[in-house]
């Protein structure tokens, strides 16, 4: 048998160029030229994390030379660095004047302000999201699968399974609004590409958590008879218990034209006082002793997701503006007012989530012990910070 | 979790919307469209249990693609004239690329639809993938390929170059003004759904033509999401079309968005595709081609037209404009020769054109010879230093052009150049439809009717303005186009990397002055003015002053 060749078929050359690193030496050719040479590392040595993120997002006391080239109606252009109450050093410097002959006064000494300065620790990029939430969903289905074949929901006592349906299945409401209405909202305003990039993948944790607590609530549904799936939504929208974390939670989407505010008042006062009492010290505690293993796994990948991750970033950013060089005392101020108000709204609904600790057979620690651990922890947080605990936090 | 079907899972997680009982979100971002709430459905149906590793798998075909390129040793066999464009293009793409994910927010606020903004979220998370993959496919070029220069200080680059600032509109576009116009408009119905079929498709497929593998695999994986952006745009579309009062803001902004794009993508791509190649096989398409399927057929007959039935005003005219513009007034040869008389700006090696070249031209557009083929022949003659001055300042019957104040590309077709006094200037637009983006759309008011939220079009629209009376080689230090050896320009106006072919800041330093178009049209007294206009007006094709016979 022969094989006949298509004749007209029309197919490029490959075609030998030697186009490759180190062919010949000519300026430019050499080791040192193959790095991006535009910012200056956090730390000695460019990571791949700043290559694909820092300077994406222009600035024009960078290099942006010709200004922004399109402006909101009120004049406002790209992302004002007066979106946010809090200051980095520099800023109040002018940006440099172009115009007519001016040249592109392109930055001589970079950064120009401190808000460059900001790296997530946890040096989120595409690659690394992919990676980790794949894996977070890939771990939680395997353990919802493995439970499912045990029977092990089976062990559940009645009183435990009221309280999942309603309870557990109300934080996915928290989650969800965080993660459209507080982390993605921001992400538009930020003043480097460091920050918004930060503020969405914390978005992305926070939607993809809402959406594993629904799906698990699915689960259950089909699982567990009784089991009612909606019970949650009525919980969330009636439960006393649930009104005051909701009035917090969409007032910190109301916040007036401050992302700054938005995200301390979610990830430093909101989550610790309000997120880990919910979930480590009530559902993380009360879960085994009513025959569930199950939940806790669920719920601790996004415990995990805030308190090795999100909460991270989030002290990073403000940890460097409680230290500005410029700014420090500007901003402790400002994030000081904005403790005394958001801690008495947190403290207050979490008050009111009390009730929930006497709902399970086999109780949890106290209330007061558990709101205790995340009062402690809170200031420990606000300390680190360099902040003082407001004395709203010993009522 | 159990296996639930898709349908099911995306159905539960519709659970989830929030209707506000104590506070409504701030709006940060306005828009003078109005929507009612409808229920209208999630067009993308993604649950993220089955997004992330999904995603994940694209990525690890992606990064494994790219250790094997290294491996197999593509780079020699990659075209430099092909590698050097994608200076410019990938130092453009990730702003628009981000820039579309800080998009994503403004719609939350405009569209009063929760069930929308899961699909608009998992948008937000694509463009964050999308930007920071393609920083990344730049460093792979920057460490493996000859040539780093122009990739190692990339985003510098883009945001001190005038092309840089031309692409930018495809960013910043996306991100201010009107939110419905920005983040849907402008975004999802025109740029995503009609012109990245030739970034993401056709590109990536001349991109191969000429040795590179890893372009296409990176931009066809992207593709790959953008595909479900398509939805998110239409969605909203039709939200906005089920109110009568927002079409006659629609129709304002399908004129800017259509006629903006093909501007600014039109001129990129169709450069890159047409002059970037060495694949000059008749029967592969020209850009011409490509677009009268990809964007005609494709996107104005399949997409736009049937939207007609539902009040959609479609810009006609605008479209068969544009194709006249590429096919009968030589658009993207006008803008590539223009890239070339201006190399010295920019920051990439742009090849000259050879006989085998010239041959492909004629034979794809029919007259090409006759417009470019001496200008092309002179480009090659000056490219070596011997003597001479770099193009732009020796005589081959080229006229610097003005720049169209809106769109920013110059005014390259010289017969449709208009002028017109907006807010106290003499400004050039390249086209009537660029003027009235500027005059008209982007305004307070449009035809009578308060527009509170449009945007402003502003900045240092003209770049030359900036160094209007700056010596050449002032310039392209002050820009940082400068090679490891301090003197050695970045850009060549050939490939030729032996040190003694290369321009160096000396050659600038015995140029004219760098003068602005724009600077001196506002010196002009009315009758110097007009006198300008209707030479302009005169000039042409291929650049040559008005009455020019050769």
């Amino acid at each position: 048998m022969t094989t006949t060749e298509n004749s007209a078929r029309s197919v490029p050359k490959p075609t030998f160029t030697d186009a490759e690193a180190g062919a010949k030496e000519f300026p430019d050719s050499g080791p040192s030229a193959r790095r991006y040479n535009y910012y200056k590392p956090a730390k000695r040595k460019q990571t791949h994390y700043e290559d694909v993120t820092v300077e994406v997002q222009p600035d024009p006391r960078h290099y942006l030379t010709q200004g922004w080239i399109y402006g909101f109606a009120d004049g406002s252009r790209g992302y004002p660095l007066d979106w946010t109450k809090l200051k980095a050093w520099g800023v109040d410097n002018p940006e440099p004047e172009r115009g007519p002959g001016s040249g592109g006064k392109p930055v001589q000494d970079w950064p120009a302000h401190g808000w460059h300065e900001f790296r997530d620790p946890n040096e989120e990029w595409e690659l690394t999201m992919f990676r980790y939430n794949a894996n977070v969903e890939r771990q939680i289905g395997q353990n919802v699968e493995n439970a499912r074949n045990a029977k092990a929901f089976d062990q559940w006592t009645q009183n435990w399974v009221r309280f999942v349906e309603r309870h557990v299945g109300a934080w996915m409401h928290i989650e969800h609004i965080f993660g459209l209405y507080i982390f993605a909202a921001c992400n538009r305003s930020g003043p480097t590409n460091m920050h918004n990039t930060a503020m969405a993948v914390n978005s992305e944790h926070k939607i993809r958590f809402a959406q594993d607590l629904a799906l698990y609530n699915l689960t259950l549904t089909e699982e567990i008879e009784g089991f009612d799936g909606a019970a949650h939504l009525d919980a969330w929208n009636n439960d006393a218990e649930w009104q005051g974390v909701r009035k917090v939670a969409e007032a910190l989407t109301a916040v007036d034209d401050d992302w700054g505010e938005m995200i301390f008042g979610t990830n430093i006062v909101f989550e610790p006082l309000l997120g880990e009492l919910f979930r480590s010290n009530l559902v993380q505690q009360a879960a085994p002793g009513n025959g569930d293993y199950v939940t806790p796994t669920v719920m601790g990948a996004g415990e995990y997701d805030f308190a090795q991750r999100d909460l991270r970033w989030t002290q990073a950013c403000m940890g460097l503006l409680t230290q500005d060089k410029e700014f420090a005392d500007h901003n402790k101020q400002i994030m000081q007012g904005w403790l005394s108000h958001w801690v008495p709204q947190c403290l207050d609904a979490a008050r009111q989530l009390q009730p929930l600790w006497s709902q399970p057979d086999a109780k949890p620690p106290r209330f007061e012990d558990s709101l205790d651990r995340a009062k402690n922890r809170f200031a420990g947080i606000l300390s680190d910070l360099g902040l003082d605990a407001p004395k709203e936090l010993s009522q | 979790m159990s296996r639930q079907s898709l349908a099911k899972a995306h159905q539960k997680i519709q659970e989830l919307s929030w209707e506000p009982q104590y506070h409504e979100p701030y709006m940060k971002y306005g828009t003078d469209y109005t929507f009612r709430k409808a229920a209208k459905k999630d067009p993308l149906k993604q649950v993220l249990r089955s997004y992330f590793p999904m995603q994940e798998e694209k990525d690890n075909r992606v990064y494994g693609a790219s250790d094997g390129a290294i491996r197999g040793n593509m780079f020699r066999q990659v075209q430099e004239r092909w590698l050097e464009w994608q200076k410019l293009f990938l130092s453009i793409i990730p702003l628009p690329e981000i820039s579309a994910a800080r998009s994503m927010p403004m719609l939350f606020q405009a569209v009063p639809n929760p069930e929308l903004h899961n699909g608009q979220a998992i948008q937000m998370i694509d463009e964050v993938r999308h930007s920071t993959i393609q920083q990344n496919l730049k460093r792979l070029y920057m460490n493996n390929y000859i040539d780093p220069a122009g990739f190692n200080n990339t985003l510098r680059n883009f945001h001190s170059d005038y092309c840089g600032t031309i692409g930018r509109q495809f960013a910043e576009g996306f991100i201010t003004g009107d939110a419905i116009t920005a983040a849907s408009i402008y975004l999802t119905i025109v740029a995503e759904t009609a012109f990245t079929n030739t970034l993401f498709v056709a590109m990536p497929g001349e991109a191969a033509a000429n040795g590179d593998y890893l372009l296409p695999t990176v931009f066809h994986s992207v593709q790959s999401d953008e595909s479900r952006h398509i939805s998110n745009g239409y969605a909203t579309l039709l939200m906005a079309l089920s109110d009568e009062d927002n079409r006659q803001l629609l129709e304002r902004d399908l004129r800017y968005a259509w006629w903006n794009n093909h501007r600014v993508v039109d001129a990129a791509i169709g450069t890159f595709i047409e002059y970037g190649t060495k694949d000059r096989r008749k029967d592969r398409e020209s850009y011409a081609e490509m677009w009268r399927r990809w964007i005609y057929d494709d996107y104005y007959r399949a997409y736009l037209l049937p939207l007609e039935k539902y009040g959609l005003v479609i810009p006609h005219d605008l479209i068969e404009e544009s194709w006249n513009q590429i096919w009968n007034k030589g658009y993207v040869h006008e803008v590539a020769q223009f890239f070339a008389t201006g190399w010295v700006a920019n920051y990439w090696r742009i090849d000259s054109m050879t006989d085998e070249d010239f041959e492909w031209f004629e034979y794809k557009y029919p007259g090409w010879y006759d417009r470019y083929g001496k200008w092309w022949e002179n480009y090659n003659r000056l490219s070596r230093p011997n003597g001479h001055h770099a193009i732009v300042a020796e005589d081959v019957d080229y006229v610097y052009p003005h720049r169209c104040w809106t769109c920013m590309v110059p005014c390259l077709v010289r017969e449709d150049m208009v002028v017109d006094k907006v807010d106290g200037q003499w400004r050039t637009y390249c086209h009537e439809a660029c003027r009235w983006t500027d005059a008209v759309a982007f305004r307070p008011t449009y035809e009578g009717r308060d527009t509170p939220n449009m945007g402003k079009l502003v900045g240092h629209r003209e770049w030359e303005t900036l160094y209007h009376g700056w010596n050449w080689a002032d310039v392209i230090q002050d820009m940082g186009f400068v090679r490891d050896d301090g003197k050695t320009l970045t850009a060549q106006p050939h490939l030729d990397l032996d040190p003694k072919k290369m321009w160096t800041l000396d050659h600038m330093r015995r140029m004219p002055h760098v003068a602005s178009p724009n600077v001196i049209l506002n010196e002009m007294s009315d009758s110097e003015r007009e006198a300008f206009v209707a030479d302009y007006n005169a000039q042409g094709p291929a650049g040559r002053p008005a009455g020019s016979t050769s």
